[in-house]
């Protein structure tokens, strides 16, 4: 065997190194010690979160099924910076009496989990992409289960499972047609096994429908995503933060590549319209349930079903500025998503409060927290000047950039639902600014390193959006990716 | 050299940021001090890039560094950078000087007769940090993208100052004033970028009008031939709304109501904002423009009209201000005209004027700008050293003031004869040169500008003579007037001392048009003449107000329409009001308003109540049953395939 193969693959091994010696840490180290293990854990990710910056190499391995292109390297230092921000976050929760025994289970599952989605954003086999997308779910199911002696914890981790489970099993189904189609599970020989089909036909289209169930499931697209709002709400809110930003982003950049280089040719018109169909529900209904939400972390798991068809709207463009501007969303998402999560982890980890009604006042107490959850508010809304503007416009510009009339509709709806949308983040800064509140959350200081977090998640939503140096190089890195979108 | 002008443009931003988020945990004069230091770095640094462009670069040609912001299109990028070239290495200049004048002086004057400093002194220096990064950034724009975006900062933090003291009525009322007028400026400023970018396709300073190159401009403006609108050329539309931008900056009849008003910021403020650097933006930008204003002889003509008629308007109205803020702030807008006229009437038909000293006018004005930052910026400090003394703005509240506040009178006296144009002061050259510039278009024009000059020697010793002389002073507080401390009088000396001299620099080897060396002479005709004129007003005003007398009341009951005509500003504000309220508003907002109302809101509540009970209805979707989601699951997959098939396959 040719062990240089492994080159291919650096950021994969670097992750695995920090697995490895974290798992080693937490197995071998003295007990007194093991109160250190959150601190050394985000450390060692943040030397190889560096280090994984490193340019990146180019080629496939492992008999082609694992690519590794400039648009994957990007990818996944995009899901390393929101990794690196919720390991960052739950130091404090992870030394908690109830959850300190397991902490570095908590670590070394995320980790894992990393590492699966990983393959998934590499793999140019189903066969790969589905043993990624497994290493990627599973364990969530025992990190939503982490705060064990609640009961919502419980109940989301079962459902969990039973909807996991019931999706892959659909997904296998789809992928299993699409073998019995075409013969082969490679992404390339399958572009051409489905155009040598001849014509569209029905076994693809269920294939098609299917695969779009299964993976939809991780990025809880409309009406796969029923389980999102009470895994949300019961798993801890690290979990949350995890599976709302990071499971996300790396679904959404997997599906795309699927869709593009597996369906490209001849099923491109029948895909897109499937993801428009539920581009409209998912942007529809999420923001409709959104309103309804008093729990902050069932209002924000609604916000992300919505916030998900957006970025679908970079997928249905199916070029290299959808990609690009996907990328470019994921990221800006990323900061503006975790920083709300961290006000909300900061106060819940504080006093366990985490209705919006908790939240009147909080500016009275607790200026900063309510100033990071404002800007977080006013990012995950759109509103200039900050990241969610940019990122906001970047992908209508990536989904109109098609020119097709179909999609200037698409957008527009989008642009309507960008309305909606905001009253229910208004909803929020509201309650913190305005309203008054005789027995406001008291004024209190959050551990460091979620203060950390918030900084780094602030400056991301300020910063990222006026440096269009960062729009540009990622355009640039996907149309430097040979066989991105070859197929097309 | 970019290097430097970016740190110019970056330090008093960390100076905002820093003074703006940290000032509040640090003691009220501390953060004081450092803004007054970071401001010292920056003119340190502002002074050295202009030594070095104007020592190094005898070519004058134009330096600058950008990087791309925004692509619109392949060909339309909105880029941000830095242009360094004559024009903008003197703004550097001027602005650092008066801006760390004004932040040393602001440490003596945000203070109450105690001697501790005022409540939010931290948010004002930040504020003013963030004024100076705003105006540095306008002026070393290198496209008129940029400028536009820092055209808006001006304004915001000018607003913010005016407003300084916010829990007054009149400084709200003033602020907005501003705030809106200039705001409705600028409207017409971006449609003019509009036009300008749509058929030039760059927004690019070097390809629309270089330093002076005609060729650019040329060009530029070729691509707008045949482009007409209402008869006239799509090019002079354009100039024409750009500079009702700049005229609502730079306070030009009819758009000049919000800058008496805006006096009820603090005095440096006034000093900095509405004396010596934003309000001169307007004349910056057409100057800025200037290639392309020569090719448009209709929108030159504009400018020269609305400069001189703004320049004898705001004069006659000075005559008779009793607030001396007020007085200052429309002699400020009678010199901002001087500029504008001068700037236009170096052009003619589409040609400079002048034969060989062609564009002496726009040399004049740039120098008039430069001098008149200054004496105007010492003229309103020590406007401000008397109000901190006698805490009012009326002048029969001061009387007599010279035996108590010598220093602060001689400092105001120079700044009179420098605005006055008494040889060897600054104001005179600049003065003089615009001028003949004037009489080089035409007789007419030189006339009209050399009266104007008289008035405004006139006004200014009018306003001398009743703050330090007429009668004997009536100490009306519990202090005596004295000269204020000494951070408040060294910017004073500083100032009128570079008053004294700034005359004699050889203005036109460094700023000219094209950035080649322009020969002055000395016009002694027209020298001699408005020295002459300026001598006249001055002995106008000895006779009437040196010394009590009944004189100036006479003249004032003989003349009463007049008088109360200019001393209500010829009714300016109430036209202005009758029309917003009585016809904007009434004819045209109600309707608007009720349409609103009923169609829009009615549209829109019906929308929202729509999604509300679509939200209601669909509640019971998300039940929390995991066998109806899988249940759900299911039926959208079959679904999707089955719809997507049937409507592939079938239809």
């Amino acid at each position: 065997m040719d062990y240089s193969q492994f080159l291919m693959m650096p950021q994969e091994i670097g992750l695995l190194a920090v697995f490895l010696l974290v798992f080693l840490y937490d197995t071998f180290m003295p007990r007194t010690t093991q109160r250190a293990l959150p601190l050394v854990t985000v450390v060692l990710f943040g030397v190889y979160m560096t280090w994984a910056f490193l340019p990146p190499s180019m080629g496939k391995c492992f008999g082609d099924m694992f690519e590794a292109n400039n648009a994957t390297w990007a990818m996944k230092n995009i899901l390393n910076i929101g990794v690196f921000i919720v390991l960052l976050q739950s130091v404090k929760w992870t030394n908690d009496d109830f959850v300190s025994v397991r902490r570095g289970e908590f670590y070394e599952l995320i980790l894992l989990t990393l590492l699966g989605m990983f393959l998934m954003v590499s793999a140019r086999h189903f066969l790969l992409f589905v043993i990624g997308l497994e290493t990627a779910s599973l364990p969530l199911a025992a990190l939503a289960a982490f705060e064990k002696r609640y009961y919502e914890s419980r109940e989301a981790a079962a459902k969990y499972v039973m909807t996991a489970v019931f999706s892959s099993a659909i997904l296998l189904m789809g992928l299993s047609l699409v073998y019995g189609a075409c013969g082969t599970l490679y992404f390339s020989n399958l572009s051409f096994g489905v155009t040598a089909t001849g014509g569209v036909n029905w076994m693809l289209i269920v294939a098609l429908a299917f695969v779009m169930a299964g993976v939809g499931f991780k990025i809880s697209l409309v009406p796969f995503h029923l389980w999102t709002a009470d895994v949300y709400q019961g798993a801890p809110t690290a979990v949350t933060s995890y599976l709302s930003v990071i499971s996300k982003g790396s679904a959404a950049f997997a599906f795309m590549v699927i869709l593009v280089q597996v369906f490209g040719s001849l099923y491109q018109e029948v895909w897109q319209w499937m993801l428009y169909a539920l581009i409209v529900l998912t942007i529809t209904v999420g923001n409709l349930f959104a309103m309804r939400q008093r729990n902050l972390k069932r209002f924000l798991a609604f916000s992300s079903v919505s916030q998900a068809g957006y970025v679908m709207l970079g997928v249905i463009a199916a070029n290299e500025v959808g990609m690009a501007s996907m990328m470019y969303y994921i990221l800006v998402y990323i900061f503006s998503n975790l920083a709300a999560f961290g006000v909300v982890m900061a106060i819940e980890n504080h006093c366990g409060k985490v209705t919006i009604d908790d939240y009147n006042g909080l500016f009275k107490t607790n200026p900063w927290l309510a100033f990071t959850m404002m800007l977080a508010m006013f990012s995950l809304g759109g509103i200039p000047p900050f990241a969610g503007f940019f990122s906001k416009f970047f992908i209508f510009v990536g989904a109109a950039s098609t020119g097709s009339v179909a999609i200037y509709v698409l957008v527009f709806i989008a642009l309507v639902n960008t309305i909606i949308s905001l009253y229910y983040y208004l909803l929020v800064v509201k309650a913190m600014f305005i309203r008054q509140e005789e027995c406001a959350i008291d004024r209190f200081r959050s551990h460091w390193t979620e203060r950390l977090a918030m900084v780094i998640c602030v400056a991301g939503i300020i910063f990222v959006g006026l440096a269009s140096c960062i729009y540009t190089s990622l355009t640039k890195l996907v149309e430097e990716s040979p066989n991105l979108f070859l197929m097309i | 050299m970019i290097t430097n002008t970016v740190l110019v443009l970056v330090l008093p931003f960390v100076m905002f940021l820093f003074l703006g988020l940290a000032g509040v945990k640090m003691p009220r004069k501390t953060a004081g001090v450092i803004g007054v230091v970071g401001m010292l770095i920056t003119t340190v640094l502002a002074y050295w890039v202009a030594i070095d462009y104007f020592m190094h670069h005898p070519g004058h040609e134009q330096i600058s560094a950008e990087v791309d912001w925004l692509n619109f299109t392949p060909k339309l990028v909105a880029r941000m950078g830095v242009l360094i070239d004559p024009i903008s290495a003197m703004m550097l200049v001027v602005i650092s000087t008066v801006s760390l004048m004004v932040h040393l002086y602001s440490l003596g004057y945000m203070c109450d007769h105690h001697g501790h400093a005022e409540k939010g002194f931290q948010r004002y220096y930040s504020f003013l940090a963030l004024f100076t990064f705003s105006m540095l950034g306008l002026v070393v724009a290198t496209n008129i993208f940029q400028m536009f975006i820092f055209f808006e900062m001006v304004g915001l933090s000018s607003y913010l100052l005016i407003g300084f003291y916010y829990s007054l009525p009149a400084a709200n009322h003033a602020n907005k004033k501003a705030f809106i007028v200039t705001r409705l400026a600028d409207l017409f400023f971006l449609l003019g970028i509009m036009i300008l970018t749509f058929s030039t396709g760059t927004f690019d300073f070097k390809e629309l009008v270089g330093l002076g190159d005609m060729a650019a401009s040329q060009r530029a403006a070729g691509t707008m031939d045949g482009l007409t609108f209402l008869g006239i050329p799509a090019v002079g539309w354009a100039l024409v709304f750009i500079f009702i931008g700049g005229a609502g900056k730079s306070a030009m009849y009819p758009l000049h109501i919000w800058l008496p008003d805006a006096m009820e910021g603090p005095t440096p403020v006034s000093a900095l904002i509405h004396a010596a650097t934003m309000v001169v933006a307007g004349v910056f930008l057409i100057a800025r423009m200037f290639p392309l204003y020569v090719l448009a002889p209709m929108a030159m003509n504009v400018v020269a009209v609305v400069g001189a008629f703004t320049a004898f308007y705001a004069a006659a109205v000075a005559c008779v201000q009793s607030d001396i803020k007020r007085a200052l702030a429309f002699s400020t807008i009678s010199q901002i005209a001087f500029m504008m006229t001068s700037l236009a009437v170096s052009a003619d038909g589409g040609q400079l004027v002048g034969g060989h000293e062609a564009g002496l006018g726009y040399m004049a004005s740039m120098f008039h700008l430069f001098t008149h930052a200054m004496f105007k910026a010492l003229l309103f400090l020590c406007a401000g050293a008397i109000i901190h003394a006698v805490h009012s703005n009326e002048n029969d509240k001061m009387h007599g003031l010279h035996k108590f506040m010598p220093i602060t009178s001689i400092a105001f006296l120079i700044g009179c004869l420098a605005i006055a144009g008494i040889p060897p002061f600054a104001g005179f050259f600049s003065k003089d040169e615009i001028l003949v510039a004037c009489y080089e278009r035409g007789l007419g024009w030189g006339l009209w500008m050399s009266m104007v000059a008289g008035m405004t020697a006139f006004y200014m010793f009018r306003i001398y003579y009743l703050i330090f002389f007429w009668k004997k002073h009536e100490v009306h507080t519990e202090h005596e007037p004295s000269d204020q401390p000494w951070t408040m009088t060294l910017p004073l000396i500083i100032l009128a001392s570079i008053s004294c001299v700034a005359g004699f620099l050889p203005f036109g080897k460094f700023v000219t048009y094209n950035g080649e060396v322009l020969e002055t002479h000395m016009n002694w005709t027209v020298a001699g003449s408005s020295v002459g004129i300026a001598l006249v007003g001055i002995a106008l005003a000895t006779w009437l107000y040196f010394k009590e007398n009944p004189k100036p009341e006479r003249m004032k009951n003989a003349m009463s329409g007049l008088w109360e005509a200019a001393y209500r500003r010829f009714y300016m504000d109430e036209l202005y009001q009758f029309i917003t309220h009585k016809i904007i508003f009434q004819g045209i907002c109600k309707p608007i308003a009720w349409f609103d109302r009923i169609f829009i809101d009615g549209f829109f509540n019906k929308l929202a109540d729509l999604t509300g009970n679509a939200s209601f209805a669909i509640r019971r979707v998300q039940g929390g049953n995991a066998q109806s989601y899988v249940f759900v699951y299911l039926l959208g997959a079959l679904l999707l395939a089955a719809v997507t098939g049937v409507v592939i396959l079938m239809i």
